[in-house]
């Protein structure tokens, strides 16, 4: 279908759809991103959902959010206010106008202003009439009572099956709006709802209807038109953190030859992963959903010992009842792979929130001298290959490897240039088949570049060995009490994780004006950054940015790099820690930007704090 | 008779399971003739030592896996069934043992224990019970009974003991039995039931801790008149003379009777195989204290559906409807786009 009435180009837009848990709004969100991503705009999303399944209707705590930044030009982030606001109730009116951009436009769903909804989010007087809204542009529409309306005819459905049918009606008007390519969300309707074919009738002709009141509203005197992104060409898809996170392992499985062992408990925002590797099963993938956090870690390390690559994924209460098993990991020097999707603490604190939070817990957050390495992933689809590079790590050098999300990152969106899987590398090793000392095996005998031990599995004759938590005499792995043995072996497993410094590209700077200034960042906070180092660079200011993708051990030139600006500045969601970790092994003078609000950075308070420091 | 990798017969010894590391309980410690006797019987798995694999938590009998010439790991206190159920479920082919204690599997490692057995994971649970810890130098156990005067309990311990088969068998545990550190005999017999059941098999091993706790089982380990050996099909007899039997009461319950007043034909006949619980149930509640006896051997075994084969099956199941995973097809699902 397309659009009559004028049409304006627009370089971006962000667009929040607010609502009730139970109206569906991450559903809209999802379909309007995807339609979006092939319409072939590039886009990023941010889903903000209550931990609650469904808190009381209509109350604050209850509004679900799910924000969409999409642009003719590549961007970073899903946008630090929103232009247009799609709320389907006054609580979801209340908490997200603040947000929304001076001017910018808000459609309502009015047969929801009512006094008791009303009451509910705490208006005194209804904000769609007392003229609090001036200065927005509103388009008060009758979203439930149309919907209803429309599908007066369709058979078999209740009324109140029909009221919630508007969220489709509201994706549809948002459809026309954007002239958003319709085919997608209607073959998506046909097969989601095969099993009820009257919801899936109800609901594409609430989608078309919304559709049609955009054409045909004098309301809406104009439709907009964002012009698809010059992106790299190749085969693109949209992919939310976990789902990348997901592919990531599933490919490590396959580039390493090991069959993937999954043990796991749920917990949000780590749970996607657990569920969607059960789905992998055609791969091989063994998922267990264990008694607990400890026995999910614990069986993927016995699953380790037998050859497999063992994964455990959660999120920071759940990893820190792990930390017993990773440090058996660290001397038992078997492979095996945690994944921490953070979210806000310390204990429960806030379960579908990021932050980035965790760091110090899963450097240091074990009794003795236990090193780990690493790895971050910086954007949604850069989970996928932060997966693969963490199994790699921990596979060829016999250790456990902390590979860190987050709740941004998990939940939110990007398009994702599909890698070719024959360009992937192999990350395959070599299992011990013969002794190594004459016919004797010595399992602690070492690898003399990477100071990996030899990893025989148990069916290997004449391998048979012992190994446990009691320190070990080096080479033989007998137990030992030895002073010096003890002196020896700590620095040998710590001289093996430093050493993989040699193994991980270099730290990427990104200056093209020869600054004064570096922003260093890790994790989810990259597009942020990203976006407020062109920001700044646009007014004329020089700065330069880098971003870690490694945090244990760090890229070998982290230190020449830190230590040649004359300012540097580390914004992270915590009170500080790698600017903690910089300061202590590089002796520089790093400044922080820190909040932990729950929510990702906004590019304008970043574009602030960075030009602060350059002008200081 | 074992097959090495040769495809060539060879006869191991319980001399070819002996590690070359000094075993370093205490002397007199029961965990020696466990050791012994689990040596002597493993030559029985018809299996070649690479396929057996220990696996521990902490205690004193988690030092166990260091004296087998086998696989081996002594792991983290309470979680051995976890990290074993890991790889038993990962490795099918690997004959599969965890060695753990009363704190190990009762206290720290309850949980897993429990989980591990209502999983019916194919895993043997051997569980040296010496109601004491050994390791940390004496205090009491979550089997000690109450009143136990201790390191860390001088006035008496204050709480109830588990009694580790009751635990097993409410854990819906689908092979369970008890055997006695000294009696090489029922213990080699109840290992090697244990080893022919397919699934999660739990086995109590009353052993003496001759530091901290000499003497607990005198009562059965010294006077093998309160022996009540179970065996399947067998109406169940005791005493010097088997002259004690065991009655059931209508409500479930079991007394020792004397046979010559009771009557060989009132006598509780032992079925291993019962579907329902309760009779091995039963049977665990039977103690020195309740009944001046305690029974021995294979309380339970029954076939049920073991959790790594219903794993595997799923993994074939899965292949035989979709294929073998293809990941360039996986990545490219759902909606994509095609840019220049």
């Amino acid at each position: 279908m397309s659009s009559t009435k004028p049409v304006e180009q627009l370089e971006r837009v962000v667009i929040r759809f607010a609502g009730d848990s139970g109206d569906g709004m991450q559903l809209t969100g999802d379909r309007f991103t995807s339609e979006t991503a092939v319409f072939g705009n590039d886009l990023a999303t941010l889903p903000d959902f209550p931990a609650e399944i469904r808190a009381p209707a209509g109350s604050l705590p209850g509004v679900s959010g799910f924000q969409l930044h999409f642009a003719d030009h590549d961007i970073l982030t899903p946008g630090d206010q929103p232009s247009v606001l799609v709320a389907m109730n006054p609580a979801a009116l209340k908490v997200n106008i603040g947000d929304l951009v001076k001017g910018g436009t808000v459609i309502v769903n009015t047969d929801a202003f009512n006094d008791r909804n009303l009451q509910k989010a705490g208006y005194e007087s209804n904000p769609l009439e007392d003229g609090s809204l001036e200065g927005f542009h509103v388009h008060p529409v009758a979203l439930s009572s149309m919907t209803v309306e429309a599908l007066k005819e369709v058979e078999g459905i209740t009324s109140r099956e029909a009221e919630r049918s508007k969220n489709f009606f509201a994706l549809g008007l948002m459809s026309w709006l954007y002239h958003r390519p319709m085919e997608g969300t209607l073959a998506f309707i046909e097969s989601k709802f095969a099993q009820r074919p009257e919801i899936a009738e109800a609901n594409t002709r609430a989608f078309k209807a919304g559709w049609n009141y955009g054409e045909t509203s004098e309301d809406f005197a104009v439709s907009y038109e964002i012009a698809p992104a010059q992106l790299a060409p190749g085969t693109y898809r949209q992919v939310s953190g976990n789902t990348a996170l997901t592919y990531g392992l599933v490919a490590a499985s396959r580039l390493s030859g090991l069959p993937l062992f999954l043990g796991a408990y749920p917990i949000t925002p780590a749970s996607d992963v657990l569920e969607q590797l059960a789905q992998m099963k055609h791969f091989g993938v063994r998922t267990f959903q264990a008694e607990d956090e400890i026995a999910a870690s614990g069986a993927a390390l016995g699953a380790a010992f037998g050859g497999a690559l063992g994964v455990t994924t959660s999120a920071g209460p759940g990893v820190v009842l792990k930390s017993e098993t990773v440090g058996l990991a660290v001397t038992l020097e078997l492979p095996l792979l945690i994944v921490d999707v953070q979210r806000a603490g310390p204990s429960t604190g806030m379960p579908t929130k990021p932050e980035q939070a965790d760091l110090l817990m899963v450097l240091f957050g074990r009794n003795s001298e236990s090193p780990v390495p690493v790895v971050a992933a910086s954007t949604p689809a850069g989970c996928f290959h932060a997966a693969i590079e963490a199994a790699r790590i921990a596979i060829k050098y016999r250790t456990p490897v902390f590979l860190l999300s987050d709740a941004y990152l998990a939940n939110g969106s990007e398009p994702w240039l599909i890698p070719d899987v024959g360009e992937l590398a192999d990350i395959s090793t070599e299992f011990a088949t013969e002794p190594n000392d004459g016919d004797a095996f010595l399992p602690y005998r070492r690898d003399p570049e990477t100071l990996a031990r030899p990893w025989a599995i148990p069916g290997t004759p004449g391998l048979e060995h012992r190994i446990g938590g009691l320190e070990k005499a080096d080479e033989t792995g007998n137990v030992s009490y030895d002073p010096e043995n003890h002196d020896l072996m700590t620095r040998l497993r710590a001289a093996k994780v430093a050493g993989i410094a040699a193994d991980i590209p270099e730290l990427e700077v990104d200056d093209p004006d020869g600054a004064d200034t570096l922003v260093l960042g890790w994790g989810s906070t990259y597009g942020a950054i990203g976006a407020a180092a062109r920001r700044v660079r646009a007014g004329g200011r020089t700065v330069a940015t880098a971003h870690l993708r490694y945090l244990n051990p760090f890229p070998r030139n982290t230190g020449e790099v830190v230590r040649s600006y004359e300012k540097v500045l580390i914004p992270e969601m915590n009170l500080g820690q790698l600017r903690m970790l910089i300061r202590a092994q590089f002796l520089v003078d790093a400044a922080g930007y820190n909040k932990v609000r729950g929510r990702p950075f906004r590019a304008a308070e970043l574009e602030d704090a960075i030009t602060a420091l350059v002008d200081s | 008779m074992t097959a090495d990798g040769n495809g060539n017969l060879v006869q191991l010894t319980a001399k070819d399971f002996k590690s070359d590391q000094e075993v370093r309980w205490c002397p007199g410690c029961g965990d020696y003739a466990i050791l012994n006797v689990i040596q002597g019987f493993m030559p029985e798995l018809g299996l070649t030592r690479e396929r057996i694999v220990f696996v521990s938590g902490i205690g004193c009998a988690a030092r166990f896996p260091y004296y087998m010439q086998t696989y081996g790991m002594h792991s983290i206190h309470g979680r051995a069934p976890a990290i074993a159920t890991g790889l038993a479920v990962s490795r099918p082919d690997l004959s599969v043992w965890v060695v753990t204690g009363d704190g190990d599997a009762l206290s720290i490692g309850g949980n897993h224990l429990i989980h591990a057995l209502r999983r019916n994971v194919n895993l043997k649970i051997l569980l040296f019970n010496n109601e004491i810890y050994g390791l940390t130098k004496g205090q009491y156990s979550p089997t000690s009974r109450i009143g136990k005067v201790t390191k860390s309990t001088p006035m008496g311990s204050l709480d109830y003991p588990f009694n580790p088969l009751s635990v097993a068998i409410g854990a819906e545990a689908s092979f369970v039995a008890r055997a006695i550190d000294t009696d090489k005999k029922g213990l080699t017999e109840v290992l090697g039931a244990a080893a022919r059941h397919r699934g999660s098999a739990f086995v109590e091993i009353l052993q003496n801790c001759n530091i901290y706790n000499d003497g607990a089982f005198d009562f059965v380990r010294e006077d093998k008149a309160n022996r009540i050996y179970l065996a399947h099909g067998e109406r169940i007899r005791f005493g010097a003379e088997s002259e004690k039997g065991v009655q059931q009461y209508p409500d479930g319950s079991l007394r020792v009777v004397d046979v010559d007043e009771a009557g060989e034909n009132s006598l509780l006949v032992h079925d291993t195989a019962h579907a329902q619980a309760s009779l091995a149930f039963a049977l665990s509640r039977i103690t020195f204290e309740t009944h001046g006896a305690v029974p021995l051997g294979v309380f339970r075994a029954l076939e049920r559906p073991v959790y790594d084969d219903l794993m595997s099956e799923q993994l074939d199941r899965a292949r035989d409807e979709r294929g073998e995973g293809d990941l360039a097809a996986l990545l490219h699902s759902g909606d994509t786009w095609t840019v220049g």
